[in-house]
């Protein structure tokens, strides 16, 4: 630590004048602003809802972000995915994003995995950090990331988008419901059309996806009232919001009290992103 | 006794774009077989061939999970408000 660093609890100069509006907010303070530079979040996805997330997380100073996709940028995300650019078009959506934050915010350590999640290697990459926030486009990868976090006892903040409607919780596990008591079992496939089939408002994910990210940052710090044991419905068109109650399902096949799922399950042959 | 019945984008195509329907029914079980007969179609995207509501789909009676009320028997009052909530995964 610098003699600066020294003087201002820990933080540089530079630091404080960063981080001066959070820190004089009494709920964060300096003590609330180190807890984020302390903290590991993992983003699930670099797209719609992980680009939000990856700018306002990184600007908020989460000392640690990682990011997993195994995607590339092309054009077509461009209407929703503000975290690549028309340059990026080609490049890995983790490298592309990972740049985004550091030129926002040098003081993040960007950590990419430029690999799809799954049964082999979600409780490694999980367990290294504090908060998952679920922004991927499948249901395979959602119910996988819940299990995961279920056993490792990670909260998972879950987003997700269709067309104009959004949904956002906080699935805390042994706190309260996770997705699989709220949603037990995926759909088949060819139910449910994908959001490359229906088409989504480009604006929606940058509103659910912050809205991930206040609920991060607040669980983060331990302050105000989390969507954990809610769910909020929001409809872009009615610019309505709703909550409904969430319970914890104690015959919930991987948080209930007799959990039959002890493995992690790739669902890939039920229900894959061809929907 | 009229209920307020929130539908889904994903069934609007049901109920001619209508986010807001009225429906009848004095419970879930009820208004179901009322919603298929004004919106056909609507119950095979609610239930299964068995007729059990699909475990992908949950209905809220004014913000309360009916699995965890009386589920399809979970009984309805007039001015209740029944939202359709089903799972997506966009992202």
């Amino acid at each position: 630590m610098d003699t600066a660093a020294a003087l201002f609890g820990g933080f540089t100069e530079e630091q404080i004048r960063r981080y001066g509006r959070h820190i004089i907010l009494p709920e964060i303070g300096g003590q609330g602003q180190r807890r984020l530079l302390d903290s590991r979040v993992l983003l699930i996805g670099a797209g719609g809802l992980g680009s939000p997330n990856a700018l306002y997380l990184g600007a908020a100073g989460i000392g640690t972000i990682g990011i997993v996709d195994d995607d590339v940028v092309e054009s077509s995300n461009l209407q929703r995915q503000v975290a690549h650019t028309t340059a990026d078009i080609g490049r890995s959506k983790v490298e592309s994003a990972a740049e985004a934050i550091r030129a926002i915010n040098p003081d993040v350590n960007v950590i990419t995995y430029k690999t799809r999640i799954t049964s082999a290697n979600a409780l490694d990459i999980i367990r290294d950090y504090d908060l998952v926030v679920d922004g991927c486009d499948s249901f395979a990868t959602r119910y996988l990331v819940n299990d995961a976090c279920v056993m490792l006892g990670r909260t998972d903040i879950y987003g997700s988008i269709f067309r104009f409607e959004g949904q956002v919780s906080v699935f805390a596990p042994r706190q309260g419901p996770c997705y699989r008591c709220l949603f037990p079992q995926p759909p088949p496939a060819g139910m449910v059309p994908t959001c490359q089939e229906a088409g989504v408002l480009g604006i929606l994910p940058g509103i659910v996806g912050l809205m991930q990210a206040n609920e991060a940052v607040k669980h983060l710090l331990g302050i105000g009232r989390t969507l954990a044991g809610r769910l909020l419905l929001f409809d872009a068109l009615d610019m309505s919001f709703r909550t409904m109650t969430v319970r914890r399902d104690p015959q919930c096949p991987v948080c209930g009290d007799n959990p039959e799922i002890t493995e992690l399950i790739d669902y890939e042959e039920f229900c894959d992103v061809h929907f | 006794m009229p209920v307020t019945v929130r539908v889904p984008t994903a069934l609007r195509k049901f109920t001619g774009n209508k986010e807001l329907v009225e429906a009848q029914g004095a419970n879930i079980k009820e208004l179901i077989d009322n919603l298929e007969a004004g919106y056909p179609g609507m119950r095979a995207r609610l239930c299964d061939d068995g007729g059990n509501l699909r475990r992908f789909i949950n209905i809220f009676v004014d913000g309360e999970d009916i699995r965890f009320l009386n589920g399809p028997d979970t009984e309805l009052a007039e001015g209740r408000e029944v939202s359709i909530v089903p799972s997506i995964a966009g992202g």
